[in-house]
C-alpha cells in the first residue's frame, strides 16, 4: 500500500474504530443514568433526528450559522479592505476592533434579547458580533501589508479600481482572510448553540436545554452528536472550499495537487 | 505629440529635439530619521526616441531610483521628468516596466495568460476576444505560447521574466523599462534573455531604457550608457556605443571595439567616488 492509501484508510478507519469501541464498551458497563449506551442514543438519534427534527431545530440553527456567517465574511471582507487600504485608518481602529474581537460575544446576548428579540434575529446579530471582528482584523491586515512590489506592479500597469480589488488586492489577501474565515466559522457554531441555549424557541442549543429540563440524558447525548455532526461537516465544506480558493498557494509553497 | 511650445515659455528649451523622455534638474532625497539621504542631484538626461539607453553605476547609486522617477513610481524631490513633452506625476500610459523581482511582480494567484491580460483589461480598449489574442501574440513573441494555462510559479526563473516581457509588451508601449530584469537568472539564461530583448525591440520598435550592474550587458545591448556617478549622484558620462546595430553574443563581445567599450564604461565606474556616505 502507499502512503497516501495508508493515511486514507487511517482517516475513515481510526473514526469508525473509535465508535465501535464507545458501542462495545458502553454495552459492557453496568447501566448508567448518566452515560446511556450507545445503543440508546443511536435509537434516541433515530427518533429525534431522522427527520423531524431537521426541520424543527437543524433547520433554524444552520440558518442563523449560515445568515450570521455571510453577514460577517461579507461585511469583514468590505470593512477589511476599506481600513487595510486607508493606514491612519487601519492606526486608528485597531485597538477598537481587537477590544470588540476580545470581548466573549455571549456577552452580549441578553443585551441582544432586549434590543432585537429572541427570533433569528438575534441569533443572527451574536453570531455577527462573534464573527465579523476576526474577519476585519486577518483582512485589514492582509491588505495593509500587501507586497510593494505587487502595489508597484499594479501602479505601473495603471490597473483599475475594480480591476486591482478582484484581481490584485483580494487574492493577494486571500490566505490571510481564509484564515480568518475558518475562525469565524468556529465562532458562528459556537455562539449559535450558546445564543439557543440562553434564549430560543428553536434550534438544537434549544432542543438541548429542552432535554436537560426533562432530564433527558438520551436525548441531550443524541443532541451533542448532531451538533458535532454539523460542526463536522461545515469544517469540511470549509476545507473544500479553502482547497478550491487557495489551490495557487498551495502550489506556490510546493505542494501542488493541480 | 510635444505640447506646443508657446504653451509653456519656460519649457522652450526642455522640448527641443526629439527626447522621448526628458530629465532635467532631477533631484530626490529620501527624509530618514532625522536624517535626510540625497540620493539623486540635478540630473540631466535625454532619452532619444527609439534608442537603446542602459544605466550603469555603482551599487547604491540611485539606479533604481532614477528608474522608479522614470516610471512614474516616485515623485522627484526637485526638477522634473517628462514622457513626450507631458510631466510624469503618476505612471504614464505607453510606458511599461519590467521588475527585476518577478517572482512578486508576476501574480501567482493568476494564470500566464491571466497575468498578460490584466493589464489590457484595465485599459478598456480592446475586447475579452482582442485582449486575448494580443496577450497570445506577445507570449509568442517570447516563445511561451504553449505556456499560457500554467500558472508562473510552475515554470523557471527564466521563462517568469519572459512572461513579465510578455506583459510589458502585450500593452504595446512606447517605452520599455527594465530594472535588473536578468540580476537573478543563471548566465545562458541571461544571455537569452538579453538576445530575446534585441529582437523584441527590433521587432516592436520601442524605446528601451535598461538599468544593469553588468558593464559587459551595458555594452552588449545598448545605442549608449549612461554612467552615473558622484554623490549624489548624476550622469557622469554618456558613452556612445558605436558598434554595428546586429549584436551577437559570440562575435560582438570579441570585437575590438567592444572590448574597448566596456574598458571605458568600466573605467568610469570605477574611477568615480564611491566613498562610504558620511553621516552627513
Amino acid at each position: 500500500m502507499t502512503r497516501r492509501s495508508v493515511l486514507r484508510t487511517l482517516e475513515f478507519g481510526v473514526p469508525v474504530l473509535v465508535v465501535a469501541l464507545w458501542w462495545f464498551i458502553s454495552e459492557a458497563m453496568p447501566p448508567s443514568f448518566y452515560f446511556p449506551p450507545l445503543r440508546d442514543i443511536w435509537a434516541a438519534f433515530q427518533a429525534t433526528w431522522i427527520f423531524d427534527g431537521i426541520g424543527r431545530d437543524v433547520v433554524p440553527t444552520l440558518t442563523g450559522i449560515v445568515l450570521g456567517y455571510a453577514v460577517s465574511v461579507i461585511g469583514g471582507i468590505a470593512i477589511g479592505v476599506v481600513l487595510g487600504s486607508v493606514p491612519a485608518l487601519h492606526d486608528f481602529l485597531h485597538p477598537v476592533i481587537d477590544f470588540f474581537r476580545s470581548l466573549p460575544s455571549s456577552a452580549a446576548v441578553p443585551i441582544f434579547i432586549l434590543l432585537v428579540g429572541v427570533g433569528m434575529e438575534m441569533k443572527v446579530a451574536v453570531v455577527t458580533l462573534a464573527a465579523l471582528w476576526t474577519v476585519i482584523l486577518n483582512t485589514s491586515e492582509a491588505v495593509a501589508g500587501a507586497d510593494p512590489v505587487v502595489t508597484d506592479t499594479s501602479r505601473s500597469y495603471r490597473l483599475g479600481r475594480l480591476d486591482k480589488l478582484l484581481f490584485v488586492t483580494l487574492p493577494a489577501a486571500s490566505p490571510q482572510i481564509v484564515v480568518g474565515m475558518r475562525v469565524a466559522l468556529n465562532q458562528s457554531i459556537i455562539l449559535i448553540i450558546v445564543a439557543e441555549i440562553m434564549v430560543s424557541t428553536q434550534g438544537i442549543g434549544f432542543f438541548l436545554k429542552n432535554a436537560q429540563w426533562h432530564f433527558d440524558l438520551t436525548g441531550m447525548w443524541s443532541g451533542l452528536v448532531m451538533v458535532g455532526i454539523i460542526g463536522f461537516a461545515l469544517s469540511r465544506l470549509f476545507l473544500f472550499f479553502e482547497r478550491r480558493v487557495l489551490a495557487w498557494h498551495r502550489g506556490l509553497h510546493g505542494k501542488a495537487e493541480l | 505629440m510635444t505640447m506646443s511650445e508657446t504653451a509653456r515659455p519656460d519649457a522652450v528649451d526642455r522640448q527641443r529635439g526629439d527626447a522621448k523622455i526628458h530629465i532635467a534638474g532631477l533631484g530626490k532625497t529620501y527624509r530618514g530619521h532625522g536624517k535626510d539621504r540625497q540620493v539623486l542631484a540635478d540630473l540631466e538626461l535625454k532619452v532619444r526616441d527609439g534608442e537603446f539607453l542602459s544605466i550603469v553605476g555603482h551599487s547604491g547609486a540611485g539606479k533604481t531610483t532614477l528608474l522608479r522617477c522614470i516610471a512614474g513610481l516616485e515623485p522627484p524631490s526637485c526638477g522634473e521628468v517628462r514622457f513626450d513633452g507631458e510631466l510624469v506625476t503618476e505612471p504614464p500610459a505607453g510606458l511599461a516596466l519590467i521588475f527585476q523581482d518577478y517572482g512578486r511582480s508576476l501574480f501567482p494567484w493568476l494564470r500566464v495568460l491571466g497575468n498578460v491580460t490584466l493589464p489590457l483589461r484595465s485599459a478598456g480598449t480592446l475586447s475579452a476576444q482582442e485582449r486575448r489574442a494580443a496577450a497570445l501574440d506577445a507570449l509568442k513573441a517570447v516563445g511561451l505560447a504553449d505556456a499560457a494555462t500554467q500558472y508562473p510559479w510552475q515554470l523557471s526563473g527564466g521563462m517568469q521574466q519572459r512572461v513579465a516581457i510578455a506583459r510589458a509588451i502585450a500593452c504595446r508601449p512606447e517605452v520599455l523599462l527594465m530594472d535588473e530584469p536578468f540580476a537573478s537568472v543563471d548566465a545562458q539564461t541571461r544571455a537569452d534573455l538579453e538576445d530575446l530583448v534585441l529582437n523584441i525591440r527590433r521587432q516592436y520598435g520601442v524605446t528601451v531604457v535598461l538599468v544593469t550592474h553588468d558593464v559587459d550587458e551595458s555594452v552588449y545591448m545598448s545605442d549608449r550608457v549612461a554612467v552615473l556617478g558622484g554623490t549624489p549622484t548624476g550622469v557622469a558620462e554618456l558613452i556612445d556605443v558605436d558598434l554595428p546595430p546586429e549584436r551577437d553574443q559570440l562575435t560582438t563581445k570579441s570585437l575590438p571595439g567592444f572590448i574597448d567599450l566596456r574598458t571605458r564604461v568600466l573605467r568610469a565606474v570605477r574611477e568615480l567616488p564611491s566613498e562610504r556616505k558620511s553621516g552627513a
